[in-house]
């Protein structure tokens, strides 16, 4: 199987799926000619023209509502805002608008968009374009939340979302972009709310998604050198949630560690924790540990940013804290 | 592009906002298009529009209905007018104060009241209530509840209509509150640069809740703000309803042809506070009086009867049918209606999903 980078998933999938619907469209800041701020748009310009390739102002409001818009009137716009920081200035025409339309005017619109966005620490650039705000927006009724960890599931789960009939956030990750990984040339989606078991194991439940699936994973590794076998989940959705998966995976372990690169407090892993108590609560031996960035802004020093953020080392050792407990 | 900027009116070439008192000639183009039923049409709506609101804040005092509602009492003409000028083919969306937009776009008076009423047979099943009527099928693309929030969708549904090179337009209504947010500027930019078919027209009434105008911008002009965005503009008096009808085809002709958006800036008053809680003292009485005396309904009125479209005769069965409309909508929906089951609160908030005890589902067909 080819090996292509996470960048370019994300780009094929657009381009296929503008191939296939010319409903599908892009905008966003710097998407065309530039082929967006992480190349995930290269390419796109020169196959589908200006019309369908849109290089918008640095209107995030414009961008977010003017996809909502055009969604309600037949279009499957791809729209781009460049950092998940800057959904803040989105925010009231995704979770206001696109989010409720369909509720508020009682099931009689659909409102198919995908937002694409990236977050994430790693590059030392600081917490208006580092943070990992996926929690913000999974507390929303309406909008689905859709964070791909590998190149497979980036342009799977892209194209899956560009069909359904939701809002969907979907968040890369400014790290992996260059990252390679096996991607087939036939067609293929990865359906939503369906997350994937990236090792099998019976003593402990590693949960991530996006970056902190992949560090998971480490741990994963790091643990089996121990001869702790470890399963590990990639969620690859937020919401809507594959639940089971978890349940499963728990009920097999009855030890738990979620993840997630999001501040600690209230971040959506807790959610996790509330349906695994109330669906497992029997199963579990001992207390579910997460591991989540601190709960200060993201720091810009490669110490201080490696700090505040997650770490394989960090992940194994509260699966550790969890193998401590024997009962 | 530049074919279309050049064929573009001048915005000084508009006749200038006709704030004070005193009649003018109706504009031609609108009235050639207009038969004398169609006029009455017109007055018929906005008297509807009234009735309507004047009913739903009986009700309000009654607590037979729920909730907040914002009337638009005093600026029937603006709705009217504008929506008189659309064809089935456009879309329009409205405010927070948007009984009056539906009910223009020839909305269901039982489905709004009924809504309203939160009640299953509304045109949203009860979930939104009066500031959330849509009708997207009937091209209304809703109401909102933040003010400015359907500004940028607006510009979406005009980038929609251009990017399938339909002959249609997107209305948007708005307040002069909406015009001081960044929605606004960030929508009319991105309708101006694109020459998307969006015709932006402000419902200035003079007030954000209880803040003037004139408090709260820099400058008031709030039509001149649409040149800055390469779009024509317009300021009419937004109590004459075929002064906005007139304004609104024009810049619908203009939109079809190409020739992009444009911003009209439709001066009105509101004749009730913001909400029921809102005790009006930031205004004067002096100043209430002088815009009751510009009613829109009251000034088509007398312009039909000078002209003999209209008989008091005539103008007295208008209102009874319209009193009897109401009252049938009222029963229908205090009444006759049920409210939604309980059990269904938790539907269409996704397209294809359900919502249940351990989270989302596919239901199992798309859509």
């Amino acid at each position: 199987m080819p090996e292509i980078m996470y960048r370019e998933a994300v780009r094929d999938a657009i381009a296929e799926e503008m191939r296939r619907d010319e409903r599908v469209f892009v905008m966003g800041e710097d998407v065309a000619i530039y082929g967006g701020a992480y190349g995930a748009t290269q390419g796109l310009l020169d196959e589908f023209g200006e019309e369908r390739v849109r290089d918008t102002a640095i209107s995030e409001a414009a961008i977010a509502g003017a996809a909502t818009g055009a969604a309600m009137c037949g279009m499957r716009p791809v729209a781009e805002i460049m950092y998940v920081d800057f959904m803040t200035i989105a925010m009231d025409q995704f979770v206001n608008q696109a989010a409720k339309n369909r509720y508020m005017f009682g099931g009689k619109t659909t409102v198919p968009m995908v937002l694409r966005t990236e977050g994430g620490a790693g590059r030392c650039i600081a917490a208006h374009h580092s943070q990992s705000l996926e929690s913000w927006f999974t507390h929303a009724p309406g909008v689905f939340v859709v964070m791909p960890a590998t190149p497979y599931d980036a342009k799977g789960l892209l194209k899956t979302c560009i069909r359904d009939d939701n809002p969907i956030l979907f968040i890369e990750h400014k790290m992996l972009y260059k990252e390679k990984g096996e991607v087939p040339d036939e067609e293929y989606l990865v359906p939503l709310g369906e997350a994937a078991v990236r090792r099998e194991g019976g003593d402990v439940t590693l949960v991530g998604y996006s970056r902190m699936a992949n560090r998971a994973e480490e741990a994963g590794a790091a643990l089996a050198e121990e001869g702790v076998e470890a399963e590990v989940i990639d969620l690859r959705c937020l919401r809507p949630l594959d639940i089971d998966c978890i349940l499963d995976s728990v009920r097999k372990t009855g030890r738990l560690v979620v993840c997630s690169e999001g501040y600690q407090e209230t971040n959506f892993v807790c959610e996790i924790v509330t349906r695994v108590q109330r669906f497992a609560f029997d199963y579990l031996d001992a207390p579910i540990e997460r591991v989540c960035s601190a709960n200060c802004p993201v720091p810009m020093s490669p110490v201080l940013e490696n700090e505040a953020v997650p770490t394989a080392e960090r992940i194994a050792a509260a699966a550790r804290r969890t193998l401590a407990r024997n009962v | 592009m530049a074919k279309a900027k050049r064929k573009r009116k001048s915005p000084a070439k508009k006749k200038a906002a006709g704030t004070g008192g005193g009649k003018k000639a109706a504009p031609k183009g609108a009235k050639k298009r207009l038969t004398k039923e169609d006029q009455i049409g017109l007055l018929r709506r906005m008297m509807e529009i009234r009735a309507f609101e004047d009913k739903v804040f009986e009700l309000l005092a009654r607590n037979v209905l729920k909730g907040a509602s914002h009337v638009s009492a005093g600026q029937e003409a603006v709705a009217v007018g504008a929506c008189s000028a659309t064809t089935d083919r456009d879309y329009v969306t409205s405010t927070h104060r948007g009984h009056g937009h539906c009910l223009a776009l020839g909305g269901d008076l039982r489905l709004m009241m009924a809504e309203l009423c939160g009640k299953a047979t509304g045109y949203c099943k009860g979930r939104g209530g009066s500031m959330h009527i849509a009708d997207v099928s009937g091209r209304n693309l809703g109401a909102t509840g933040i003010v400015g929030g359907n500004l940028p969708v607006a510009t979406g549904a005009g980038l929609a209509i251009q990017l399938q090179q339909k002959e249609a337009v997107c209305l948007c209504f708005f307040g002069d509150g909406a015009s001081n947010t960044g929605s606004f500027h960030e929508s009319l930019n991105m309708a101006g640069k694109w020459r998307l078919p969006v015709i932006y027209i402000c419902e200035n009434n003079q007030y954000g809740m209880s803040v003037s105008i004139q408090r709260a911008c820099a400058d008031t002009d709030i039509c001149a703000r649409g040149r800055v965005y390469a779009m024509a503009g317009a300021k009419v008096d937004g109590q004459r309803v075929l002064e906005v009808r007139q304004a609104v085809l024009e810049a619908a002709e203009r939109a079809r042809a190409g020739g992009g958006p444009t911003l009209i800036e439709a001066v009105t008053y509101r004749y009730r506070g913001h909400s029921r809680s809102d005790p009006r003292a930031y205004r004067t009485k002096e100043e209430e009086q002088h815009w009751h005396e510009r009613d829109p309904i009251l000034l088509f009125k007398q312009d039909l009867m000078e002209e003999g479209t209209l008989t008091e005769d005539a103008f007295e069965a208008v209102q009874k049918e319209v009193d009897s409309a109401i009252a049938d909508a009222e029963r229908f929906a205090v009444e006759e209606s049920p409210y939604p089951d309980p059990s269904e609160v938790l539907d269409d908030v996704y397209a294809g999903w359900v919502e249940t005890e351990k989270g989302l589902v596919r239901t199992e067909t798309k859509g």
